[in-house]
């Protein structure tokens, strides 16, 4: 009995060790982002501080905030990432709706296509995407030489309304899953009372899925917020905090070329801009996690 | 009059399900399938800019013999990436699954510590190597040993030791890589966790009294039971760290794109490097498939 407790207390000991451990690799960038970020540039040539600056200062904040014109940029990517983010949630819903509902010759296929444009990576189509959206014309209807639409809202857009944005496959794939696990009993009470489809899918099923639709929405907006990629490729030249981030960043992308003091000084800007770029996701997650954590349970893609 | 003009069930129903589906058939046909195709052209034509828009020449094979045999840096660092890659997929798999069993049991703190595991999958891997490569710059800066353990000591006593050199790199390696695999396997910890806690405790509870050990009904009733989800899990693994941000050979893709050899060697490129995740898909498909236990 003795043995069995000590076992026991062991166990528990060698958890918390293990929980502990993994959960600092975890945090060790974040952490390390945040004591770079209250630095003096002083501390950067004292060997002595590693983790604690001795002084601690606003300045890389204020600095970081300028160099990303802070507010405009937030308020921009909080605009673009809001409606991309409510797109993508409004053309996965009506896709895996139309998947999970209806059968017609070759649906099976089409789904199947679904599930490969999550395994192609961007970077295959990358260049005759780009080109495409450079010289848009409409696949033909335009005159040549077409519309330049790089640096402009339309190719993100397109790609999100028509469930090919970022991981919108994935996307498509919970929402079927969702609505195939929903009863048909609803909908068929709702035709029975003269509803039509349209009407049944907005009025009914989609209040029902709710809890779906907060999810696919919740990561939709996180994931676009964090891409580098797309905006990198589509919205150059916008007053974007993931552009702007891009731009304070290769300023110092040779440090060992230029040991200057300015050069180690954008570093630290470069670090309270990082944080103050992850702070409002930091903030809806801390928040609403519960959401992320229990996603996978309500996807149906478990039992 | 209205009658006659109404269309069979069965034809209404196709015509209902293409139509809630047909935003993603255009999307897919114009912004994956016309630029692929596209991407094929581009690989064995020479891509030129000019006012008008681009004109491709046909060059044949030249743009895929420029990658392999011109290219300084195309054929070592695909190898790389694709051994490191393939590399990290059991055992990303392996330490998902464990993390997501520690976190199933009870114990205080386990909020925190799951809402801690599951902060990569919010945080975003582009982002953190960003920040990652700011603290290395950072440590080459300011000559500060960073990390809890001086790695470069112990290193130097292994190979003091006249432990093999290929040995002690291959350790170091593997350690490099702890982070980045706890880091991507978020995802995969969430399917997990989510297959662990739908397992019924009675079965467990029934093997106890049958006089069934942990052991014993971990590969009877745990395994069997979350296998469907190893596929799903199998399958995202690979995919997720073929795309992975800190992956070499896209960098040098997007590299050659934009400043190196050219639209037409990236395209060459990203095509020898999309028939290996296809060829490692369909090899892991047909392994995983097979093992795979469906309870109904």
């Amino acid at each position: 009995m003795r043995l069995d407790r000590l076992q026991n207390g062991l166990w528990h000991l060698i958890r918390y060790g293990l929980i502990v451990g993994i959960g600092f690799i975890i945090l060790y960038p974040l952490l390390r982002q945040i004591s770079f970020a209250v630095m003096h540039p002083d501390d950067l040539f004292d060997l002595t501080v590693n983790w604690i600056p001795r002084n601690i200062t606003k300045i890389n904040f204020q600095v970081a905030w300028e160099m990303l014109d802070y507010s405009k940029a937030l308020i921009n990517t909080l605009g673009v990432t809001l409606l991309l983010g409510t797109l993508e949630l409004a053309s996965t819903m009506i896709i895996g709706y139309g998947f999970a509902r209806w059968r017609y010759p070759g649906s099976n296929l089409v789904f199947g296509l679904v599930i490969l444009s999550i395994i192609i990576p961007p970077q295959m189509v990358m260049v005759p995407l780009f080109l495409n959206f450079r010289y848009f014309d409409l696949f033909g209807l335009l005159p040549e030489p077409g519309v330049n639409l790089i640096g402009s809202f339309w190719p993100m857009v397109l790609m999100a309304l028509t469930g090919t944005a970022k991981r919108s496959g994935l996307f498509i794939f919970i929402t079927r899953n969702f609505f195939r696990g929903m009863s048909t009993s609803l909908e068929e009470a709702a035709y029975v009372d003269g509803a039509g489809h349209l009407k049944t899918f907005l009025r009914i099923m989609l209040p029902n899925a709710t809890p779906i639709a907060v999810i696919v929405f919740l990561f939709s907006f996180v994931w676009h917020w964090n891409d580098l990629f797309y905006t990198d490729l589509f919205l150059q030249g916008r007053n974007l905090l993931q552009i702007a981030l891009l731009r304070i960043n290769s300023q110092f992308n040779y440090p060992w070329a230029n040991k200057a003091v300015e050069g180690t000084y954008i570093q630290l800007v470069n670090n309270a801009g990082m944080l103050l770029y992850i702070l409002p996701v930091l903030f809806l997650y801390a928040f609403l996690q519960r959401y992320f954590i229990e996603s996978i349970e309500k996807t149906g893609l478990v039992g | 009059m209205r009658r006659s003009r109404r269309l069979s069930l069965k034809t209404q129903k196709s015509l209902l399900g293409l139509l809630f589906t047909l935003p993603f058939i255009l999307g897919f046909g114009a912004f994956l399938t016309w630029p692929f195709i596209q991407s094929i052209i581009f690989s064995v034509s020479k891509l030129t800019i000019v006012p008008t828009g681009y004109v491709l020449d046909f060059v044949g094979l030249q743009n895929y013999r420029h990658a392999l045999l011109v290219d300084a840096k195309f054929r070592q660092v695909f190898m790389e990436t694709v051994v490191t890659m393939a590399a990290r997929i059991p055992v990303i798999l392996v330490f998902s699954f464990f993390a997501a069993n520690l976190l199933n049991q009870r114990f205080p703190g386990r909020t925190l510590a799951r809402v801690i595991f599951f902060l990569p999958v919010v945080m975003g891997a582009e982002i953190t190597l960003k920040m990652q490569q700011a603290d290395y710059m950072q440590q080459a800066m300011s000559l500060s040993e960073s990390g809890l353990i001086p790695l470069r000591v112990i290193r130097e006593s292994l190979v003091s030791l006249k432990l093999p050199l290929a040995f002690v790199n291959f350790i170091f390696e593997a350690i490099n890589q702890v982070p980045v695999i706890i880091r991507s396997s978020g995802i995969q910890i969430l399917i997990f966790l989510a297959a662990l806690q739908s397992i019924p405790r009675s079965l467990y509870e029934a093997a106890d009294m049958e006089g069934a050990t942990a052991w014993e009904s971990f590969w009877k009733i745990t395994f069997p039971l979350i296998s469907p989800l190893m596929l799903v899990n199998v399958v995202y693994t690979i995919v997720d760290s073929f795309t992975a941000p800190d992956n070499r050979l896209l960098e040098l893709i997007q590299e050659t794109a934009w400043a190196g050899a050219g639209f037409g060697v990236s395209t060459a490129m990203s095509w020898f490097y999309f028939s290996i995740i296809v060829v490692i898909l369909a090899i892991t498909g047909f392994f995983a498939g097979r093992g795979v236990h469906y309870e109904t």
